[in-house]
C-alpha cells in the first residue's frame, strides 16, 4: 500500500476546484469573481504577454487592475504599447513597466511611450509582428528555436544567427515564453474554455498558449457544456482564470 | 502628366489576377481595394486576422471588434473568415497569399525594400507586419510617387534607409511608370504620356532601360471621389 505522500504528481492539480454545493463533489471552475483573484501572485519582474491590436481585443480592465495589484519591473509583450491613459497606457504611466516589446508603438495617441521612452525611463524592443507572434507559438509548443527570413538583411537582424536556406539568408529566433497572459475573450466557460469577438481574436489564442498563467478576461461567463466544442478556439488547458469584466458601452 | 493616387490604384488593381489573396500596405495601397475590375473576385488579408475584408461601414454599423491593419473599422464580405494572428502571419511568412502591395520610401535595383523607417525619423521605430509581408509574399509590389516630395528619387542603386527586407520587390508602380525589378535591374515596361525615357531616367537614381514593347501608362480620371 502507497503513503500518501507517495501519490504521483500527477494527482495534484486541483488549484481551481471549487465545491459543487448540494452535490458534494469537487468541479473545476476556472471563473473568479474579483480583480484581485484574477490577478493574485503576479510577482514583480514578470513578463506578461498582452493580447490585442489596438484596443480591439485589449485587456483593458485587467492591466488598469495589474496597477492596484502592484506588481514592478515588468517587460510588457504587447503589438502596440498603448494609447490614451487608459490600459497599458495607464500601467506604464503608473511606472511599472521596465521593457515592452511591440512591433508598433505609434498609433494615434500613444503618448505615455512616447514620453517614457523620450525620459530613458523605459526599455523599447522593436520587433516584426509576425517574429513576435512565432516566437510565443514557439515558447508554446516547446521549440528551442527557428530560423526565419523576416529581417534577415535588415536592422532588426543585425546580432542574429543567421544562416543560409534554399538560397535565402534565414535569421535565428528563440522562443518567447510569458511568465503571465493576460488576455481579452468574448466568452469563458467554467474549464476555460475560450471563444473571441470578430478581429479581436487576434494575439489572444497566442499569448493563451505561451505563458505559465493565463488569465482571460471576457464579457461573459457560462457553465462547461455551453460552448459549442466545434467552435471552441482556446482549449481550456491553455486558460488558468477567466474574469467576467461587462463590456464598455 | 503624372497619375494621382487613385489612378495608380487603378492600374495597379488590373493586373490582379482573378481569385488572389492579397495583402494590401497600410495606407495608399489601401486604395487599390476600390478599383478592383467587375467581375473579380479578390479575397483581402488583413493581418489582424481576417481574410474577405470588405470595404468601410456606414458609420452607425462600426464595430471596433472589426478592423483593419491601419486599426480603422471594416466590414466582412460573405465567405470571410477570422483566425488568430499566428495563422494569420503564417499565411504571410509562409507564402500562402498570393501577393503584397506596399508603400516604399525607396527601392533598389535588386528589389531591396526601405518602407518602414527613415534616417530622419524623429518617431520611435515601428516595423508592424512590413518585415513579414516583404520577405514572405511571393510577389511583392510597390506603390510610390516617382520622386519624392523633394524631388529626390525613389528609385535607387541602393537604398539609404533601413531595409524592410532585401532582394524583394518584383515591381513598381509609380505616378509615371509601371517598372519590373529584374536580374538586370530595373527595366521600364509603360511610361506615363508624353514623357520619354531620358526623362525618366533624369527622375531614377539607378540604371533604368526600356522593355522591348514599351507601353503608355494610362489609366482614365477618377477624380477624388472615386476613392
Amino acid at each position: 500500500m502507497r503513503g500518501i505522500q507517495d501519490i504521483p504528481r500527477w494527482t495534484q492539480p486541483l488549484r481551481t476546484r471549487k465545491e459543487d454545493a448540494g452535490r458534494g463533489r469537487q468541479l473545476i471552475d476556472k471563473r473568479v469573481t474579483s480583480f484581485e483573484q484574477a490577478l493574485a501572485g503576479i510577482e514583480d519582474g514578470s513578463t506578461i504577454l498582452v493580447s490585442g491590436f489596438g484596443n480591439a481585443g485589449s485587456p483593458i480592465e485587467l492591466l488598469e487592475a495589474l496597477v492596484d495589484q502592484g506588481a514592478r519591473e515588468l517587460t510588457v509583450v504587447s503589438n502596440n504599447a498603448g494609447e490614451g491613459e487608459f490600459g497599458l497606457a495607464a500601467l506604464m504611466r503608473a511606472g511599472r513597466v521596465r521593457k515592452i516589446i511591440c512591433s508598433y508603438p505609434i498609433t494615434s495617441g500613444s503618448v505615455v511611450v512616447d514620453e517614457l521612452h523620450a525620459a530613458g525611463k523605459i526599455e523599447l524592443e522593436v520587433a516584426p509582428q509576425g517574429t513576435i507572434s512565432e516566437r510565443m507559438r514557439a515558447a508554446a509548443a516547446g521549440i528551442g528555436g527557428f530560423y526565419t527570413r523576416t529581417s534577415a538583411g535588415t536592422r532588426l537582424g543585425e546580432g542574429k544567427e543567421t544562416r543560409e536556406f534554399d538560397g535565402h539568408p534565414h535569421v535565428l529566433e528563440r522562443p518567447l515564453k510569458g511568465d503571465v497572459a493576460l488576455l481579452r475573450a468574448k466568452t469563458g466557460d467554467r474549464w476555460g474554455n475560450l471563444i473571441y469577438n470578430m478581429t479581436a481574436r487576434n494575439f489572444g489564442p497566442t499569448v493563451a498558449m505561451a505563458a505559465d498563467l493565463t488569465i482571460a478576461q471576457v464579457d461573459e461567463t457560462v457553465d462547461a457544456g455551453e460552448l459549442d466544442p466545434e467552435i471552441i478556439v482556446t482549449p481550456g488547458i491553455f486558460v488558468d482564470r477567466v474574469l467576467r469584466v461587462p463590456r464598455r458601452a | 502628366m503624372g497619375l494621382d493616387r487613385n489612378q495608380i490604384a487603378w492600374r495597379i488593381a488590373q493586373d490582379i489576377a482573378d481569385g488572389s489573396y492579397v495583402n494590401l500596405g497600410i495606407g495608399m495601397p489601401e486604395l487599390v481595394a476600390d478599383f478592383i475590375p467587375e467581375g473579380r473576385e479578390i479575397v483581402f488579408h488583413s493581418e489582424n486576422g481576417l481574410l474577405g475584408m470588405g470595404p468601410k461601414p456606414p458609420k452607425d454599423r462600426e464595430d471596433h471588434d472589426l478592423m483593419n491593419a491601419g486599426k480603422k473599422p471594416v466590414t466582412l464580405v460573405p465567405g470571410g473568415a477570422y483566425f488568430h494572428h499566428t495563422d494569420s502571419f503564417l499565411m504571410v511568412r509562409g507564402g500562402h497569399l498570393d501577393l503584397c502591395v506596399l508603400g516604399a520610401y525607396q527601392i533598389s535595383e535588386t528589389g531591396d525594400l526601405a518602407n518602414w523607417a527613415t534616417d530622419s525619423d524623429t518617431r520611435l521605430p515601428a516595423v508592424g507586419g512590413a518585415m513579414d509581408l516583404a520577405a514572405g509574399t511571393p510577389r511583392v509590389v510597390a506603390m510610390t510617387t516617382h520622386c519624392a516630395r523633394d524631388g529626390t528619387p525613389k528609385l535607387l542603386g541602393e537604398c539609404t534607409f533601413p531595409l524592410t527586407a532585401a532582394g524583394v520587390v518584383d515591381r513598381v508602380y509609380t505616378d509615371l511608370a509601371v517598372i519590373d525589378v529584374t536580374p538586370a535591374g530595373f527595366v521600364a515596361r509603360e511610361i506615363v504620356d508624353g514623357m520619354t525615357l531620358d526623362e525618366l531616367r533624369d527622375r531614377t537614381g539607378a540604371r533604368l532601360t526600356a522593355a522591348e514593347n514599351l507601353g503608355i501608362l494610362k489609366a482614365p480620371a477618377l477624380g477624388d471621389a472615386a476613392g
